[in-house]
């Protein structure tokens, strides 16, 4: 005799800060199956682009999300670009680079601050996202808002990186090294945290590849992939960088790729800094021909693939957006059965989702089950752990 | 009723209500929690259950889903509730008027109290339109 | 680039004549043709045979009827082969799912039923997955004939 309990998680609840809802069916500790719920963030962006000018949608597009509001309408610049045949000024590619590296450079650090959070290192949670508000400066001194950029245009970038700002820029990304270098530390070397993420959420490298998962989550998986170097754009051809593979799968793993990832970010920027000609940034395209285009950009968290055909007119007829998130939140299928509850939600939380992406939001239907555990439930299970395996270490060792 | 709502500006505790935004607004509410805006040194704090909170932060324009949601979050909010809307979204929907899945804009499915616009609204910007509504409860009060 | 002819070669052999027309737009895209009963098999070939990443289906409403566009990448080279099936009945379009193959294509075929309205036969759970349950039957807001 089973005792299924069904545990929603969502669609508003303090595990995740956009709406979604999980079903999670348990026996006992275990998690035996998962039932994903999207839909409440779909704002039907596709079928708005239609009815936008091809210079209006860079603007639409970066809405889709606010972590990835370079991704977004670089992929479509690079589709665009890719269907007139634009040749676009070296100086624009550059600081297209330089704005995605940023880019990622605050959406690894607030992940990792969501991830402390989630398994009870409230610290690192502060943490990472103080260390992350300079860089947030850096983006309203060059683009004037701190999220929500507008760099990207069809045939180049929207304004300048001014000489000026540079001294700053080179100044901010020296003082973030440090902060690496002590997360590193504090998260890699942590015997707790390695007790707590090690062997969890598990993700292997045939399911990475059946579920044809992206970016970090793939990278984490041992799949090789990365589309800076697979398909190069912007400027990743002109500078050198390491592509970080991990064999486990497991939290850690994700963890670690995304950590290392910091320090290949921080070298991009600084050779694209020293590398950058001087000259033209906007191509000034008036038309675009009838035709299609695919453009695809390594986004935080993976690939992000546009789609745009053209008729001719100043309109795409069809623009096909598929962010990273889409086919990553679709893998926690896999990765959450079979553990437990408490590692549940740092496992949901593992492939960085971004819900506003994958729909371009949870109902919670009435189901007759015996027990319900909130979402703070949730949490608390999830940190309790992590206080258990601290209390364990420290018994080890005195004793 | 008037001592209610004096005693909520003692201290605000407030729910997220994220009716699909862009995100960029929540990223903005969760950094007001963190070290260089710290906003619990006025006394908010972020819960996790509505039925805990004094006022409800909606960010982003409802679609069919999220408009129930959002109905029912506010019947299950302890009154008086206040409603902010956070965001050019929920202000005035702007770009996605024209959506197939947007419905209505934020304040036709709940009352909203305060408006603080802005793609995303600078965090200093939230925290004045905080200091504004409760200078405007009190002066209700 | 010797790779990329290596792994073209192996495409047009394994498919042969279901290739209808082969397009190449620029060095990185490829586009060809099929008709859509051979899209399974196809899939078959590309994803499982040649080890190539399925990215995701674009649908789209064209005059001549509803055509989808399967791309799939090779991560190797960088290149995306995007295959290209009409499906002329726009009253009850039909096609073969490929979900059951991998379980990467579930969602997006959700998505293009439920805002195209193309059926595919054979999907393990083909109900919506953006949209509210109770969206009105019959109105798809990615048909350009919508009022």
């Amino acid at each position: 005799m089973s005792h299924k309990v069904i545990i929603p998680i969502g669609p508003y609840h303090p595990l995740q800060e956009e709406p979604e809802y999980f079903r999670l069916y348990v026996e006992g500790e275990k998690v035996v199956d998962i039932d994903i719920v999207i839909g409440y963030m779909h704002r039907g962006i596709e079928e708005l682009s239609e009815h936008k000018h091809f210079d209006q949608v860079p603007f639409l597009v970066e809405r889709i999300c606010g972590i990835c509001s370079t991704s977004h309408p670089l992929a479509y610049v690079n589709a665009m670009e890719d269907l007139a045949g634009i040749e676009v000024p070296e100086r624009a590619l550059y600081i297209r680079t330089i704005i995605a590296e940023l880019e990622r450079i605050h959406s690894h650090l607030l992940w990792l601050g969501l991830a402390g959070h989630f398994i009870g290192y409230n610290t690192v949670w502060m943490w990472a996202w103080k260390y992350r508000e300079p860089v947030l400066d850096i983006f309203e001194m060059i683009t004037g808002n701190r999220n929500h950029y507008a760099m990207m245009k069809v045939g180049g970038v929207r304004r300048d990186i001014i000489d000026d700002d540079i001294p700053e820029l080179k100044k901010t990304l020296d003082e973030l090294i440090p902060a690496v270098n002590m997360f590193k530390g504090a998260v890699m070397d942590d015997p707790v945290i390695q007790a707590r993420l090690k062997g969890i959420g598990i993700l292997n490298r045939q399911q990475a590849i059946d579920w044809c998962v992206v970016g970090p989550t793939a990278r984490a998986s041992g799949v090789n992939i990365d589309i800076r170097r697979d398909d190069p754009y912007a400027a990743y051809d002109k500078v050198s960088w390491n592509v970080i593979v991990e064999k486990e799968g497991d939290i850690f793993a994700k963890t670690k790729v995304r950590i290392l990832e910091l320090y290949e970010c921080i070298g991009i920027i600084r050779q694209c800094l020293n590398k950058m000609p001087k000259g033209a940034f906007d191509a000034d395209i008036k038309e675009i021909p009838p035709g299609e285009g695919i453009g695809r950009v390594e986004a935080p968290r993976g690939e992000c693939f546009h789609y745009v055909k053209s008729d001719g007119t100043n309109r795409p007829i069809r623009h096909k957006i598929r962010a990273p998130s889409y086919v990553n939140v679709a893998s926690n299928k896999v990765a959450c059965v079979g553990g437990t509850i408490s590692d549940a939600a740092i496992t949901l939380a593992a492939v960085d989702p971004c819900y506003c992406c994958t729909e371009r939001v949870a109902v919670l239907k009435k189901v007759d089950n015996k027990k319900i555990l909130n979402g703070w439930d949730l949490i608390k299970l999830s940190q309790e752990k992590t206080a258990q395996l601290k209390e364990g270490l420290r018994d080890g060792k005195s004793g | 009723m008037n001592i209610k709502l004096k005693s909520l500006t003692k201290s605000i505790w407030v729910f997220h209500a994220a009716c699909s935004p862009c995100n960029n607004c929540d990223i903005e509410i969760l950094d007001l929690l963190t070290p260089r805006h710290d906003l619990e040194r006025l006394g908010m704090v972020l819960v996790g259950s509505v039925r805990h909170a004094d006022a409800l932060l909606v960010t982003g324009v409802p679609n069919y889903k999220t408009r129930e949601r959002l109905k029912m979050l506010y019947a299950q909010a302890p009154k008086p509730c206040l409603v902010l809307a956070i965001g050019s979204c929920a202000c005035g929907r702007i770009m996605f008027k024209d959506s197939y899945n947007s419905p209505c804009p934020v304040d036709e499915v709940v009352p909203v109290d305060v408006y603080i616009p802005g793609c995303p609204p600078k965090p200093e910007a939230i925290i004045a339109g905080v200091a504004k509504l409760i200078a405007k409860i009190e002066k209700a009060a | 680039m010797n790779s990329v002819n290596l792994i073209e070669d192996k495409i047009k052999e394994k498919l042969g004549k279901k290739i209808l027309e082969w397009k190449q737009s620029s060095p990185r895209r490829v586009y060809f043709s099929l008709k859509k009963e051979d899209i399974l098999e196809t899939a078959k070939v590309l994803f499982k045979e040649l080890g190539l990443r399925f990215v995701i289906a674009t649908g789209t409403d064209t005059p001549e009827g509803l055509e989808i566009l399967y791309h799939f990448s090779l991560d190797k080279t960088g290149v995306i082969y995007s295959v290209r099936v009409l499906i002329e009945d726009k009253k009850s379009p039909k096609i073969d799912s490929i979900a059951p193959l991998f379980p990467g294509a579930e969602w997006i075929e959700r998505e293009i039923w439920e805002l195209l309205g193309i059926n595919f036969v054979g999907h393990p759970n083909l109900t919506h997955l953006l949209l509210i349950d109770d969206w009105p039957q019959g109105k798809y807001p990615l048909r350009k004939d919508k009022c």
